[in-house]
């Protein structure tokens, strides 16, 4: 396991470094600099803005000082939020990004496996149709189809929720639902699936049948014996799925006016925020690469066969 | 003899994969659905383009026409879907904008098809160290956030329709050249390839004349949910304001005005959304009932 780790991470370091240098020439190279839009200044003005943030040096040479200044952990100051420093900016909007996050996966998982779980040792009677039949519509109702619905549903017409805004540090159930369950839904959906087909062919496995031959109780052939085989798709599917919350989170966050990062991230490309742009998809790529190898780690423990190849 | 040959059983007519899974798709009623469905939509997406490209040819409302005087009108008897907050018929624009959403998501799939399976069946083909060169790459791939890059793109050259096509087709392929790969490899072993070997075919001439068409089963089942992916791709980019621009449309765009003005306008947003949610369940049911159809586990 260990060893896996290790070749995980070896593998990581030039992979971050392609995708840093490949953000970092892709906003170079994108018309315009994070001053144009502003009034007119002097030219001789210009230049100092340019050259207190480095920007009229080459861009081989920024390139080289921005990976310098990062591998001390400075992520740089904002070029458009003038007083703030990008490691600030992601800090105000990092606690309202996970919360949802974490929050859509945790439901995901709950309500996706108990789900399944249910669907499977249901298989094809009427229970089983209905909570398929929920799971496919999940997946097609995108959490950019359901968050406008939902707050107009819930929100507009029926009053029940509020629809946008979340001050700082106001993470109140009444708030958050709407955004976490329009997150969650399609990861419902998907996880239900899975652990539904893993379940049916793992109730069908001889181990099962030597369990009941053995006159175990049925509740613990399903929860002992049956479940931890079928949670292996689900374990090593919740990599991608923390990377599909993560950028849906982006969706959620614009249609719910919430100050997340995700929300950040379009705005500084769109103004040229060099550095702001840098750090979200600094911060964005670690964190999905971290759940991939977790996930993938996670795989290694719980399935003896995939430690040997 | 020739009479004896006349009265002997003619040889059964063997049944191909695709006989069978034609037989087991057909006989699966989602799917069915699914396709008749999708050719319809698939019709009224080619409508709503032509109705952009030549105006009223259908006794439609034209896309672009402003009715100044019937602004944010809900649906009534001429405009069927209501009009937008400019006044312009709803119901043609959600052909309009159906019309691209499909074309962004066959265009791009195709794009990624193409890609994947190169990529995947030489890989797989060819093997050792250039099987595990190329599959690195893959995984190194993986684990780049491609949304951030796709819209970087996007701000970088400005969004604009072409260039949706090959970012989404670029990001989409990684998968399907796994699946590729991994069916390469053990179709590689098979007699016919030795067969075609023997008979001195070249190796890209056995890779795409008989190891590809073998493999297609499961490729056309990635491409069919594919492809409602990348339509969800798509208005994610549209939502953010760096899908398709105007003039065109697509339903994520359709759905982002509608979202901006729901409280006033719900129509703007009911119908966008209801027909995006139709088409999607309608490639998951016939991309669903492929996999089942063609399944040989099922057999």
């Amino acid at each position: 396991m260990l060893v896996q780790i290790l070749r995980r991470l070896l593998i990581a370091i030039p992979t971050m470094f392609v995708i840093i240098a490949a953000a970092f020439f892709l906003m170079r190279a994108a018309p315009g600099s994070p001053f144009s839009s502003e009034r007119q200044v002097p030219a001789e003005i210009e230049q100092r803005m340019l050259a207190a943030y480095d920007l009229d040096k080459p861009v081989g040479e920024q390139f080289v000082l921005y990976v310098t200044r990062l591998l001390q952990g400075d992520l740089g100051p904002s070029m458009k939020y003038k007083d703030k420093d990008v490691a600030d900016i992601i800090a105000e909007g990092l606690p309202t990004s996970l919360i949802i996050g974490g929050a859509a996966i945790s439901l995901a998982l709950l309500v996706g496996c108990s789900l399944g779980i249910w669907a499977a040792l249901r298989q094809n009677r009427p229970e089983d149709y209905v909570a398929m039949s929920f799971a496919v519509a999940g997946v097609c109702l995108p959490p950019l189809v359901l968050a406008p619905l939902f707050s107009l549903v819930f929100g507009v017409q029926l009053q029940w929720l509020p629809t946008a805004g979340l001050y700082r540090d106001q993470y109140t159930v009444s708030h958050l639902l709407l955004p976490v369950v329009a997150l969650a839904l399609p990861q419902i959906a998907i996880i239900s699936r899975l652990i539904r087909a893993s379940m049916i062919e793992a109730m069908r496995s001889n181990a099962i049948r030597t369990a009941r031959a053995k006159g175990l109780p049925e509740a613990q052939v399903i929860w002992r014996h049956a479940l931890p085989v079928a949670m292996i798709p689900v374990v090593s599917y919740l990599g991608p799925a923390i990377s599909t919350v993560l950028t849906g989170g982006f969706v959620i966050e614009t249609v719910f006016q919430l100050p997340g990062i995700g929300k950040q991230f379009t705005i500084a490309a769109l103004q040229r925020d060099y550095t702001l742009v840098m750090g979200v998809v600094i911060l964005y790529a670690a964190m999905i690469m971290f759940f991939n190898m977790m996930s993938d780690v996670m795989y290694g423990v719980l399935d003896p066969r995939a430690r040997r190849s | 003899m020739t009479g004896i040959a006349a009265t002997l059983p003619q040889p059964a007519r063997g049944r191909s994969l695709w006989d069978d899974a034609r037989r087991r798709l057909m006989r699966n009623p989602a799917a069915v659905v699914g396709i008749v469905l999708l050719a319809v939509f698939t019709v009224l997406g080619v409508v709503g383009m032509l109705n952009y490209a030549f105006p009223g040819l259908f006794g439609l409302h034209p896309v672009d026409m402003l009715y100044r005087d019937k602004v944010s009108i809900a649906p009534t008897g001429t405009h069927f879907f209501g009009t937008d907050t400019e006044g312009r018929d709803l119901f043609g624009r959600v052909l309009f904008g159906l019309g691209i959403s499909l074309a962004v998501g066959f265009v791009a799939t195709a794009v990624s098809l193409a890609i994947g399976v190169v990529w995947g069946a030489t890989a797989g083909y060819v093997g050792g160290g250039v099987d595990a060169f190329m599959m690195r790459i893959v995984d190194v791939l993986y684990s780049v956030p491609f949304i951030f890059f796709v819209i970087l793109l996007m701000v970088v050259f400005g969004a604009n329709i072409w260039l949706i096509f090959i970012a989404i087709g670029a990001v989409e392929w990684l998968t399907m050249s796994r699946i590729v790969r991994g069916q390469t490899i053990s179709l590689r072993q098979k007699e016919f390839v030795e067969a075609a070997k023997a008979g001195g075919a070249s190796g890209p001439a056995i890779v795409f004349g008989h190891i590809v068409p073998n493999l297609m089963g499961p490729v056309v089942v990635f491409a069919t949910l594919n492809v409602a992916r990348v339509i969800l791709l798509e208005s994610f980019l549209s939502f953010l304001g760096l899908g398709v621009q105007e003039p065109l449309t697509s339903l994520g765009k359709l759905i982002a005005d509608g979202a901006n003005n729901m409280d006033t306008a719900p129509w703007m947003i009911i119908w966008p959304a209801t027909v995006m949610f139709a088409t999607l369940l309608c490639f998951n049911f016939v991309g669903d009932g492929l996999r089942d159809a063609l399944d040989p586990k099922d057999r």
